[in-house]
């Protein structure tokens, strides 16, 4: 999977009330809505003028706060292709995979680039590149590379229960089907 | 090598002894949720699966806004009943009397219970590791996906350990403590991590403080905070647990940790987090004087009787300067201080007192702010735009500090109150 998109840039510790305001948990519930409102506390423009594909840059602790998933759905509905930061809170870490958006934890990144700059990111081969530089992320894990492939949490766990076979040792989310059927 | 208490209460879940790093899937002992439950019973649906794997391991307990404020948050109410009563899921807790936040009502009734693990669509659902449980906070999808199949994965986290010796000082309180060790740790300083509390300090705070400290572990990452389970701890589970199968879980004494951190506290000191993130500490003496519009005191870090008799102490016989918000954080702590005279007082005060539930914590009713106005707050984040409009700010206090900026208008010493 290759994803080739514009760089949003941002700090560090920028949180989910930002990313989606609390005030619309509740009354904001179609997908593409959120959308409309995401980062809108931090950055009005990105809303407006995002495109399919781009990239959000980030310091640490990227997604910090509350653990509504919002702020991963927003960003994803919105055609993030992928977020890369230094860090990310843990809750939205998991929200973001479970919603099949691609994250990367890299430190180099935020040197090379700044906002509006064109960078291409090789999950096969783990590399990032940015103006002629290539910089190296780990790859993902076989388990969290299926959640991303099949488009999330959730289709991952109907393919797997439709399947009707417990997944394959190794698969790591769904072991405990095995257990449990 | 011993074991540190995520390790011990992991390896119990997995059914084999577990060292952090490793990845584990475990069936929760309870699955708590709010108002997102009509959301999560949406993708629950989706799955293609129709029970919940075992209806009584689901809590749920409205209180993000109740009673609703709007049809939307009504819309999901009504489907959070449908669905609990559609599974014959026995714990549903809904807009009455015998409800409050669900981080408060969810001990209050039994189920934070030792060396259990909880998931819930929250990320205070740390907060009953002050009962020795191991509870952490998800994602909807992720609730969702435990519902249909009885599992989740979890990474066995590292612990830092954080002992705290001594007393606090007469005027100050756990929360300042708190903040402290926030502003010091950093927000991310225990990202994934487990925050374990340790030392005298903490064995000789009550089980609110505890759940002050706990609760607030997730403002600096953490996946989850314990506190020792103790007397205080059984005493208070005595004859409403909801389930038998817990154990008492400690870390050994020889247990690796990422980090240590030491605090004596007959050294801490009244403090706040300035806007707009929890770990800019600052000590009382450096921003006294401030000027401020609004003061909140309640929810689930601080809504408890004793936080509501502290500020009922500061405030008894005197009159609030600018207008004040007390939501106790259950009907059962609502009924306590109707009966012990603290809703007297802080109405007397000038203070208005509100029906418990999360109320403006996260700027949906109760108490928003306007561009530019200044609130003090006993609640748990002060992120740009939480409590309303993103122009506005929050200071995050203890119970105290907020009752003594409420009298003057202004940040103040609670010491000098």
């Amino acid at each position: 999977m290759k994803i080739k998109g514009r760089v949003w840039k941002y700090g560090d510790d920028v949180n989910t009330d930002v990313i989606f305001a609390g005030k619309y948990t509740y009354t904001v519930k179609e997908r593409s809505e959120m959308a409309k409102h995401a980062l809108e506390d931090l950055d009005p423009d990105f809303a407006k003028n995002a495109a399919p594909g781009d990239i959000i840059v980030a310091g640490k602790n990227w997604g910090c706060g509350s653990s509504r998933e919002q702020a991963a759905i927003c960003l994803k509905k919105r055609g993030v292709g992928a977020i890369i930061a230094r860090g990310f809170a843990r809750i939205h870490y998991r929200n973001c995979l479970n919603e099949g958006l691609p994250i990367i934890v890299s430190s180099e990144i935020q040197a090379l680039v700044e906002k509006g700059d064109e960078i291409e990111i090789d999950f096969g081969t783990g590399e990032i590149t940015a103006g002629g530089k290539k910089i190296k992320f780990p790859p993902y894990p076989e388990f969290v590379l299926g959640l991303v492939n099949d488009g999330g949490l959730i289709p991952h766990v109907k393919k797997s229960l439709n399947r009707g076979a417990p997944p394959r040792k190794g698969t790591g989310p769904l072991d405990h089907l095995r257990r449990l059927r | 090598m011993g074991k540190t208490f995520a390790e011990k209460a992991l390896g119990r879940a997995a059914g084999h002894p577990v060292s952090a790093n490793e990845v584990v899937t475990v069936e929760p002992d309870f699955c708590v949720s709010h108002d997102n439950t009509g959301p999560i019973s949406r993708t629950f649906k989706k799955i293609g699966v129709k029970r919940v794997w075992k209806p009584e391991r689901l809590v749920v307990i409205l209180d993000h806004g109740v009673p609703a404020p709007s049809s939307e948050h009504a819309v999901n109410h009504k489907e959070a009943r449908e669905f609990m009563k559609e599974q014959s899921a026995p714990h549903f807790y809904d807009v009455s009397s015998e409800s409050g936040v669900c981080h408060q009502k969810f001990p209050e009734d039994g189920f934070a219970l030792p060396g259990q693990i909880v998931i819930g669509s929250d990320s205070h659902t740390c907060t009953y590791g002050a009962f020795g449980t191991f509870a952490t906070g998800i994602g909807r999808t992720e609730m969702a996906a435990a519902w249909a199949t009885g599992g989740i994965w979890l990474k066995v986290p590292e612990s830092v350990k954080i002992t705290a010796t001594g007393a606090l000082k007469p005027g100050v309180s756990a929360k300042d403590f708190i903040l402290k060790v926030i502003g010091d740790v950093k927000s991310d300083g225990a990202d994934y991590m487990s925050v374990e509390f340790h030392g005298d300090g903490i064995e000789n705070m009550s089980v609110s403080e505890r759940m002050t400290l706990c609760n607030m572990g997730i403002e600096m990452g953490a996946k989850n905070a314990v506190c020792e389970p103790d007397r205080k701890v059984l005493d208070f589970i005595n004859g409403k647990e909801k389930s038998s199968d817990w154990e008492i879980l400690w870390a050994d004494p020889d247990a690796a940790y990422a980090r240590e951190l030491k605090y004596d506290l007959g050294g801490i000191v009244p403090g706040v987090a300035k806007p707009h993130t929890v770990d800019n500490y600052a000590p009382i003496g450096e921003v006294k004087g401030r000027k401020i519009d609004q003061v909140f005191i309640g929810t689930c870090t601080n809504g408890r009787l004793d936080d509501l008799r502290a500020a009922a102490a500061i405030l008894k016989g005197r009159r609030v300067a600018v207008r004040t918000i007390v939501i106790p954080a259950s009907w059962n702590i609502y009924r306590g201080a109707m009966r012990d005279g603290t809703l007297d007082t802080l109405l007397d005060a000038g203070c208005i007192v509100c029906n418990p539930g999360c109320g403006p914590c996260l700027g949906a009713h109760m108490g928003a702010l306007a561009p530019g106005e200044v609130c003090v707050s006993a609640a748990n984040r002060n992120f740009k735009g939480r409590m309303g409009d993103k122009e506005s700010f929050i200071y995050l206090a203890s119970p105290r500090t907020t009752a003594a900026s409420a009298l003057t208008g202004a940040i103040t010493d609670p010491r000098e109150a």
